[in-house]
């Protein structure tokens, strides 16, 4: 115990870091702990307003049924098929990362190069249910919605942000527009992000500093993504 | 040019190829825990409808695996788990906490707003 309190206190007397993590790698993970907050917030609130109107509130499994190339609706298929595109990407981060321990430049390139290629996956399957969310069923549903302050008796197709032909709350719509909004725009940061680092890798500048720590950063970044993403799975269409 | 500022840490986690194959399965056998979560998650889904009085199993389950994903993305993906006890707690203490207090508030507080909506009507 004394053993211990002493090398407490000489991490904590300066001249090293405390954590024994580096700058960079240390503001991530606060960057991502209030980024996690924001997502917390924003998925508190989604289920706040679900419980309050619990009663007229969509089925999302009903919703998103839409599968490519296929006429009949599947349930639950296609963004089972997103999440796992999503967690693969996440794998092949984590090897990129790894590589880079091993100094391992070619594994770098390839590694990084299948985890934009998921990502970039990822964000045109998200585009692409956004569409089929947007334009709706053909036949639609007759609806008494409120248009100009007037209450209007019209044919409603698909979703936008004042209603929807799924549930009596546009809040489903609202909801579902901004939250995975939100989580699209991340990934597409991220395969931003980690393409600008694969050219750093491909030109050599990590060649030149001796490690591959901004490839951790950026693997950071993206392993948080995904964890986003297991949460909006959960809770937008599972529960 | 001299460096003297991230070379310190950066440095740490360097392996060589023997200990980089452990390592390698290791996350082979993540992956394959995560899909296998997801995979029983999506059948989970698919089998039981909303409407069974056996739903709120099935939601609770969702719940349990959802948070098992998420550990296991974050201490080994993230790799949370090699750094400093310290450095682990101060992220997600607080974290776990904030948010779980504001679950349980809003949660408990919409549920109540419900309860009053189907008494006294929409308003």
């Amino acid at each position: 115990m004394a053993g211990h309190s002493t090398a407490t206190k000489e991490n904590w007397s300066g001249g090293t870091s405390p954590f024994g993590i580096s700058y960079g790698k240390m503001m991530m993970w606060f960057f991502l702990i209030s980024d996690a907050l924001t997502f917390g917030g924003l998925l508190t609130a989604y289920g706040f307003m679900r419980h309050k109107h619990a009663d007229v509130w969509p089925k999302a499994e009903d919703v998103f049924t839409h599968f490519p190339f296929y006429e009949g609706h599947i349930k639950l298929a296609y963004v089972g098929f997103m999440t796992f595109v999503l967690i693969v990407s996440s794998y092949t981060m984590v090897r990129a990362v790894e590589a880079g321990h091993r100094l391992n430049k070619k594994g770098v390139l390839i590694w990084m190069f299948f985890t934009i290629i998921g990502g970039l996956i990822f964000v045109g399957s998200q585009a692409w249910e956004w569409y089929h969310f947007i334009e709706g069923t053909e036949a639609g549903v007759w609806k008494n919605v409120i248009e100009n302050g007037q209450v209007v008796h019209k044919l409603v197709h698909g979703a936008n942000l004042h209603y929807n032909e799924y549930g009596d709350t546009p809040l489903f719509a609202d909801f579902f527009f901004f939250i995975t909004g939100f989580h699209g725009f991340h990934v597409f940061s991220g395969v931003v992000i980690n393409f600008i680092i694969f050219l750093n890798v491909l030109k050599g500048t990590y060649d030149k500093t001796g490690h591959y720590e901004m490839v951790e950063k950026s693997g950071l970044y993206w392993h948080f993504v995904d964890l986003v993403w297991v949460f909006v799975f959960t809770f937008f269409y599972l529960l | 040019m001299e460096r003297d500022d991230c070379y310190e840490y950066s440095l740490d986690h360097i392996h060589g190829e023997e200990e980089g194959k452990k390592i390698v399965s290791w996350f082979n056998k993540v992956i394959l825990i995560l899909t296998a979560i997801t995979i029983f998650e999506l059948f989970l889904g698919f089998q039981v409808p909303k409407t069974s009085e056996h739903w709120w199993m099935v939601k609770l389950a969702f719940l349990v695996l959802t948070i098992l994903k998420a550990a296991f993305i974050v201490l080994e993906f993230m790799h949370l788990r090699d750094e400093k006890m310290q450095l682990r707690l101060i992220i997600l203490i607080p974290y776990m906490s904030f948010i779980a207090y504001l679950v349980y508030i809003c949660l408990n507080e919409s549920t109540s707003m419900f309860d009053t909506n189907v008494l006294l009507g929409h308003f």
